[in-house]
C-alpha cells in the first residue's frame, strides 16, 4: 500500500457562532485506506467530513488534500475528483439514472462515447444491470437501488478520495448489510487504490467497514485504531460505553432465544 | 353587436394584438429580468428579500397612479404601459420564482457543490429545472393580472382592449364594452392554454408513469 497522505487535519478547529463544533482536531488518512468515523450526532463528524471538500471552512487550522492546503487548491476541480455519496441519496429527481451518473465526467468534459462506456461500467458495478436501469428515473428506484446509483454517481469519474456521510443510513437493515458488503469489497478491489472515508453512527457498520475507526466525541477524537485495537483496548470511557451498547444487544439476543 | 363587429372587425382585431403584444412583452422582459436578479443574487440570499419586498411595495401602488406617475418620465404610449406592466408582473413572478427555488430539497443543492458544480452550473442544471413548475405558475396568475391592468394602458394611449372598453364608457354603447370585454377574456384563456402547452414541454420529466 502506498503510504502518502490523503487527507491531513492539522490543529483544525471550527465554531457556527458561539458554538465550537470542533475545538482542536488533527489526523492523517494515508491513501487507498478504509477509514470510519464512528460518532452520534453533534459529535463533528459530518462537519469533519464536509471540511474535506471544502463545503464547510475551518475557523482555524489547515485541512491538506494530497500534502497541498485546501485553500491553494480550486475548490470546484478538487470536488470533481472527490466522490460525495451522501444518507439522504439526493439523486437529482429530472434527471435518468444515466444522467445522475453522468454529471460528474460531463463537468469534466469527457467525451459522449467515453460517458455512456462508464455509466454502463458502473451500473453493472452496483448491480444494477445498466440495459434495465440505465434510462429510468430515481422515483421508480427503491431506496436501496437508489443509493447503489448514488455510489456509481460518486465513483463515475474515477476518484482517488470518496467520502460517505452516513450513506446507509435511511436504508433497511437488510439493504444496509448487502451495501456495506459490497462497499467493502469495491474498496478491497480497487488494490490500494482509492481511499474511502466513511462516516457512520452505527458501531457494527464501523468495525465491520473500518481498516481504522475513528471515533468521535465532542468534535475530538477518543480514540482512531484498527477495529481489533478498539474492542481489545477501549482507550476512553467513552469508547467502552459504546462497546457496552453492543453487549447490551447480544444480552437481548440470549434472552429472546 | 354583430353589426358593431361588421363595422369595426380589423380595429377590434388590432386592438387585441396590441393588448397581446403589450402583455407578452411585458411578461417576457419580466421573466428574464427575475432570472437574471436570481442569479445576481445566488450568493445574497438576503438581498433576494429585499428585491422581493421593494416590488411588493411598488405592486400594492394603484396602477392607474402608476400611469400617471410615470408620464413625466416616459411620455405617452406603449413604453410607459410596458415599463408599469413588467413592474407588476415582476413582484408575482420573482416571488413564485424565490418560493419555487426555496421549495427544492438543499441536500440537492449541497450534493451538486460537492460534486463541483459552480453556483451557476447548480442555478442551470438543478434549481431552474426544478423550479419550473412554480415558474409557470407565477407566469399564469401574473399573465391574468397583466391582462386586466393592461386595459388602462389606453388611458396613457398605448392601445389594446382598454381602447374599445374607454369607448363604450365614453359613448354609453354597449357592442365596444362587450367587446372589449369578450376578446380580454378569449386572449387570456387562449393564452393560459399556451402557457400550459409550453409548460409540459419545458417541464422536466421526474419519472414515474411512462
Amino acid at each position: 500500500m502506498n503510504q502518502q497522505p490523503v487527507i491531513e487535519f492539522d490543529h483544525v478547529t471550527k465554531c457556527f457562532g458561539q458554538n465550537t463544533v470542533i475545538p482542536d482536531l488533527s489526523f492523517t488518512i494515508k491513501q487507498g485506506e478504509l477509514v470510519t468515523i464512528l460518532g452520534s450526532s453533534g459529535s463533528g463528524k459530518t462537519t469533519t467530513l464536509k471540511m474535506i471538500n471544502g463545503l464547510i471552512t475551518p475557523t482555524s487550522g489547515t485541512v491538506k488534500i494530497n500534502s497541498q492546503p485546501l485553500a491553494d487548491h480550486n475548490q470546484v476541480d478538487l470536488r470533481r475528483h472527490i466522490g460525495y455519496v451522501v444518507q439522504q441519496i439526493a439523486l437529482f429527481p429530472h434527471m435518468s439514472i444515466r444522467d445522475n451518473i453522468a454529471v460528474t465526467p460531463k463537468l469534466l468534459k469527457w467525451a459522449p462515447t467515453e460517458i455512456d462506456k462508464r455509466v454502463n461500467e458502473l451500473l453493472d458495478l452496483v448491480q444494477l444491470p445498466s440495459q434495465d436501469y440505465a434510462n429510468r428515473w430515481p422515483n421508480e428506484l427503491s431506496g436501496g437501488q437508489q443509493q447503489r446509483v448514488g455510489l456509481a454517481r460518486a465513483l463515475a469519474a474515477n476518484p482517488d478520495l470518496v467520502l460517505f456521510d452516513e450513506p446507509l443510513g435511511a436504508l433497511d437493515a437488510l439493504t444496509r448489510l448487502d451495501l456495506q458488503k459490497e462497499i467493502k469489497q469495491l474498496h478491497t478491489s480497487f488494490l490500494g487504490d482509492k481511499t474511502f472515508f466513511f462516516v457512520t453512527h452505527d458501531l457494527n457498520e464501523a468495525l465491520f467497514l473500518g481498516q481504522r475507526v475513528m471515533v468521535m466525541k465532542a468534535g475530538q477524537i477518543e480514540q482512531f485504531a484498527t477495529p481489533q485495537e478498539i474492542v481489545q483496548h477501549p482507550a476512553s470511557g467513552f469508547v467502552e460505553e459504546l462497546l457496552a451498547t453492543e453487549e447490551r444487544n447480544q444480552e437481548l439476543w440470549r434472552k429472546l432465544q | 353587436m354583430i353589426s358593431y363587429w361588421n363595422q369595426n372587425a380589423s380595429t377590434i382585431l388590432t386592438d387585441t394584438a396590441q393588448h397581446a403584444q403589450l402583455v407578452f412583452g411585458s411578461l417576457a422582459i419580466a421573466l428574464v429580468i427575475a432570472i437574471l436578479l436570481v442569479l445576481l443574487c445566488l450568493r445574497h440570499d438576503r438581498l433576494l428579500t429585499g428585491l422581493n419586498y421593494i416590488f411588493s411595495l411598488l405592486y400594492s401602488v394603484p396602477s392607474f397612479a402608476f400611469f400617471a406617475l410615470l408620464l413625466p418620465l416616459t411620455g405617452l404610449g406603449n413604453t410607459t404601459a410596458t415599463v408599469v406592466l413588467v413592474i407588476y408582473s415582476e413582484y408575482v413572478i420573482l416571488r413564485t420564482f424565490i418560493t419555487g427555488l426555496r421549495a427544492i430539497d438543499p441536500s440537492l443543492i449541497e450534493v451538486a457543490t460537492g460534486m463541483g458544480m459552480t453556483s451557476r452550473q447548480v442555478f442551470l442544471k438543478i434549481q431552474l429545472p426544478l423550479a419550473i413548475p412554480t415558474i409557470f405558475s407565477g407566469l399564469q396568475v401574473a399573465l391574468a393580472s397583466t391582462m386586466s391592468i393592461a386595459t388602462i394602458a389606453a388611458t396613457i394611449n398605448a392601445g389594446g382592449l382598454g381602447t374599445l372598453l374607454f369607448e363604450g364608457l365614453q359613448t354609453q354603447q354597449m357592442p365596444p364594452l362587450l367587446w372589449g370585454i369578450i376578446m380580454t377574456v378569449a386572449l387570456t384563456l387562449v393564452s393560459i392554454a399556451v402557457l400550459r402547452i409550453l409548460q409540459h414541454v419545458y417541464q422536466p420529466r421526474l419519472g414515474g408513469n411512462h
